[in-house]
């Protein structure tokens, strides 16, 4: 990573997106729409319904939907499951901090 | 290139039987997959490891594989037979994301649609659409600075005979000052170009932080660990320390110890909202080499009815 003298891209943060609907999650994911709706049904992922019918998902949602996709396809776990991991590292991640500064 | 021993990394032995080799993959892979794994090299470790797992619980790719014997020494070079590939054939492409070293690929070609790789990252991602992911690791520099970063991508590319080839493509990326780990840059129009089927895909690079030299990273916050003199950690002190808008002066409260922790609020990374900065105090003590420093101690002794294992009842 050096300094090029290539023109520069500007792009902008998906996770900052205010508003994603259920298929720009799914197209980023790179699953199938069925497969973040099961996300939605278990709880894992929180989302509102559009007045069109449609989920809609905060941009923070996204590198959720990414740790419980991968967790499905290269362990092999449950929906279930998922929750339960993605619920213990939450807990994992708040206990680190907390010994670590005591907040 | 590297000879890889896909029976030592997955720890079995060489006529382990499928259900055996099954075991071991999910045994290792919840050991080391990254989004769990506090481990070091987790992330390495796994990309091994499902490379592995995809010769070795593919019948063919297996008796392939074993065809070459144990491989050369360690460090020797290694270099497909002559004869590879001939007499074997490979159903699909493989059903699984993940990037696969140039050994894996010179024995069972490189994996098609639309893959880059970050210049330490791992490709992943795929899917038919005309959209390109990668993973990269990004020095935390640039999400506190902002600033542009080149980036060595591989994508597949079809030849003059439509065989699969991945090209390296540089880009040039302006880099969202506060971007956080675990998000996602997209680039319009960066993926697999326009085709009469469709528009030009995006590029998304989903970035990861290198360590840092002094700065640990917990979310949008940072952790600095400060060392401090004794005498300033008893008797308070203004330190300068770093912080990513530039160097500050921290008062040390009178009284601190090992352990104490300042924050500094709005100090950490610079996102919206922008996180905080951590100072976490660490006495250090300075070595008594010197007869001056060794009087120094002595007088300290001399001056402090001081017993730190009061608590020991000893």
């Amino acid at each position: 990573m050096t300094q090029s003298t290539l023109e520069a891209l500007s792009g902008e943060i998906v996770e900052e997106t205010t508003v994603l609907s259920i298929h720009e999650v799914s197209r980023i994911c790179t699953v199938e729409t069925s497969r973040i709706v099961e996300l939605i049904d278990e709880g894992i992922l929180a989302a509102t319904l559009s007045e069109a019918g449609e989920w809609l998902l905060r941009g923070e949602a996204l590198r959720r939907a990414r740790i419980a996709l991968r967790l499905q396809r290269d362990l092999e776990i449950n929906l279930a499951g998922v929750a339960l991991v993605l619920e213990l590292l939450t807990e994992i991640e708040q206990l680190r901090r907390e010994r670590l500064l005591g907040i | 290139m590297e000879f890889k021993d896909y029976y030592k990394i997955m720890g079995v032995a060489r006529d382990a039987t499928e259900a055996q080799i099954k075991t071991a993959y999910r045994k290792l892979a919840r050991k080391y997959h990254p989004d769990v794994s506090k481990e070091k090299d987790a992330e390495a470790r796994f990309k091994d490891l499902g490379e592995a797992y995809e010769v070795l619980k593919n019948p063919e790719k297996r008796a392939a594989y074993d065809q070459l014997g144990q491989g050369p020494r360690p460090g020797e070079q290694f270099r497909p037979p002559p004869d590879w590939g001939s007499g074997f054939e490979f159903s699909g492409a493989g059903d699984q994301d993940g990037a696969y070293s140039d050994f894996f690929e010179s024995l069972f070609g490189r994996q098609a649609r639309g893959r880059g790789r970050g210049p330490h990252g791992y490709p992943f991602g795929g899917g038919h659409s005309a959209d390109h992911h990668a993973r990269v690791l990004l020095d935390l520099d640039a999400s506190l600075h902002g600033g542009q970063r080149a980036f060595t991508l591989r994508v597949p590319a079809l030849d003059a005979e439509g065989h699969v080839e991945s090209k390296e493509r540089t880009l040039n990326v302006q880099i969202p000052k506060g971007i956080l780990a675990g998000q996602t840059i997209r680039l319009p129009g960066q993926g697999a170009p326009a085709t009469e089927h469709g528009p030009a895909g995006d590029l998304f690079i989903e970035i990861e932080f290198q360590p840092h030299r002094y700065y640990r990273v917990d979310g949008r916050d940072l952790i600095l660990t400060l060392p401090v003199a004794p005498w300033e950690a008893s008797l308070g002190a203004s330190v300068a320390i770093p912080t990513p808008g530039g160097a500050v002066q921290l008062k040390i409260p009178p009284g601190s110890h090992s352990g104490s922790k300042l924050r500094l609020r709005g100090r950490g990374i610079p996102a919206t909202p922008p996180g905080d900065l951590y100072a976490l105090l660490e006495i250090a003590l300075p070595p008594a080499t010197d007869d001056k420093a060794k009087a120094a101690y002595l007088a300290m002794a001399a001056a402090m009815p001081f017993n730190p294992r009061a608590n020991l009842e000893v």
